[in-house]
């Protein structure tokens, strides 16, 4: 089933992301601030809000893949399967991958509304340790040799249960509000489609991306152990 | 009270064998006294620049010579390979832990004091103008460093890059700690102190200690399976 799924997930994320690219650059109207009641400095938007289409897309996924590793990490230190592990694994990679783009777009953006590149508040500085805890992992994959999973493992766990505490840790928040009275959830109309076919043409692309890079972890965990097999056999020296 | 006797067994091991040897003592507070005297360099020393980088120099140095000493301490139980025989004790793999964190606490504290006092000294920082919640939050941090850090360190320890990998583990995850440390610091040195500020800094780093004591605690066996 794996097989077939990096091949249609990428077709399907191909098309999405063609079409909300239509969409989101043809269809929705400009926005020129994004809240009337706090304005973001929203004469310099206009155009720059597009960023928001796939910013915050990938922003879902990130964090989506950050919970998705914690809970595999959970389920390997509890049933010890290597299987656990593996999806672990893929799931940091891609969001360490998510997580560039979601800090770059938002760099981007920042520099439009807010006039600097980057900010001390909240969710981008849970944003950075965040991604700066997953690119340890992806290091401790890398280079902690044979106890690397039970490491990871660990590593994932902590970091999980620790970004509320970064994200208690910084004062002001200046970010566009997120939840029930947040931007998503009071988007002009013409702006919505745009936005959920963006969201699912990226949750595609996190599951093609995430599914190759299951097949390559799995591939490379049994290259391993048939060489510890071998190993142990005498077979290989 | 079994649990609390054995882990106080095997800090008093860990304690002995520091006592005997001095070893990670006196490099860890040479290496400290030399970052204060290398902060006191690289940073302008003029009195008001002082109130606003002292906490940063007090937290940064109680991080390096952290790691540093977490290490060593670690690094003790792989050269004689007595990790295997402190696991196959007949005790609860949490005493250990508790035992071994609980060591490690007094080794950052033990080098805290001597960095502490020597920024005051050399940079005449207000540090010591109220001692006791000075020394809770570096209390508190110290516990923090040692608890997480002896969770990675165990399971490090038989891994070859070891002393990258333990501060590019720790420090990402200890961030939350360095913060509120540093700002509870800033907040009782600066001119007008913030009492309100600096209660709020302990209390974060009280819960965030406590959750990861907790989450230490529920891990640590099935991370340092042998």
């Amino acid at each position: 089933m794996t097989k077939l799924a990096v091949p249609v997930f990428a077709v399907l994320a191909a098309i999405g992301l063609a079409v909300s690219c239509y969409l989101v650059f043809f269809v929705a109207p400009l926005e020129y601030s994004f809240n009337e009641a706090n304005k973001l400095n929203g004469s310099s938007l206009f155009f720059n809000q597009k960023i928001y289409y796939f910013h915050v897309a990938h922003a879902f996924w990130l964090f989506t893949a950050v919970g998705v590793a914690g809970t595999a990490s959970i389920g390997f230190l509890v049933k010890r399967d290597p299987r656990w592990d593996d999806v672990a694994s893929a799931s940091v990679d891609v969001a360490v991958a998510f997580g560039a783009v979601v800090l770059l777009t938002g760099s981007i953006w920042a520099k439009a509304a807010w006039d600097v590149w980057w900010q001390w508040e909240p969710r981008l500085t849970m944003s950075l340790l965040l991604w700066l805890i997953l690119v340890g992992y992806v290091l401790v994959r890398r280079f902690a040799g044979p106890s690397a999973d039970r490491v990871a493992a660990g590593m994932a766990i902590f970091g999980m249960v620790g970004v509320p505490f970064i994200y208690k840790m910084v004062g002001q928040d200046s970010h566009p509000a997120a939840g029930a009275n947040g931007v998503v959830a009071t988007m002009q109309s013409g702006m919505r489609l745009p936005f959920w076919i963006s969201v699912a043409s990226f949750l595609c692309w996190y599951l093609a991306l995430v599914f190759s890079r299951l097949q390559s972890t799995r591939a490379e965990r049994e290259v391993r152990e048939l060489r510890e097999r071998g190993l142990d056999l005498g077979v290989l020296s | 009270m079994m649990l609390l006797r054995h882990a106080a067994r095997v800090a008093w091991k860990d304690l002995r064998i520091e006592l005997r040897s001095r070893e990670i003592l006196y490099t860890m507070a040479f290496f400290g006294a030399l970052l204060v005297v290398v902060f006191s360099f690289a940073f302008p020393q003029d009195a008001r620049a002082v109130r606003g980088s002292v906490p940063g120099m007090l937290w940064v140095s109680i991080a390096f010579t952290g790691t540093i000493g977490l290490g060593r301490a670690f690094d003790r139980e792989r050269e004689n390979d007595t990790m295997r025989a402190l696991l196959l004790a007949p005790v609860p793999r949490l005493a250990v832990f508790l035992g071994k964190a609980f060591a490690t606490t007094l080794l950052v504290l033990s080098v805290a004091a001597v960095c502490a006092p020597l920024l005051a000294l050399f940079l005449s920082a207000p540090l010591f103008r109220f001692p006791g919640p000075i020394i809770l939050i570096v209390v508190l941090g110290a516990i923090g460093i040692a608890v997480i850090g002896s969770v990675f360190a165990a399971t490090l320890l038989k891994v070859r890059s070891r002393d990258v990998l333990l501060p590019v583990i720790l420090y990402p995850l200890l961030i939350p700690l360095f913060v509120a440390g540093t700002k509870c610091t800033a907040s009782l040195v600066a001119e007008i102190p913030n009492f309100d500020a600096a209660w709020y800094w302990i209390e974060f780093l009280g819960i965030y200690d406590a959750t990861f004591l907790v989450l230490s605690i529920w891990i640590f066996e099935s991370l340092v399976i042998e």
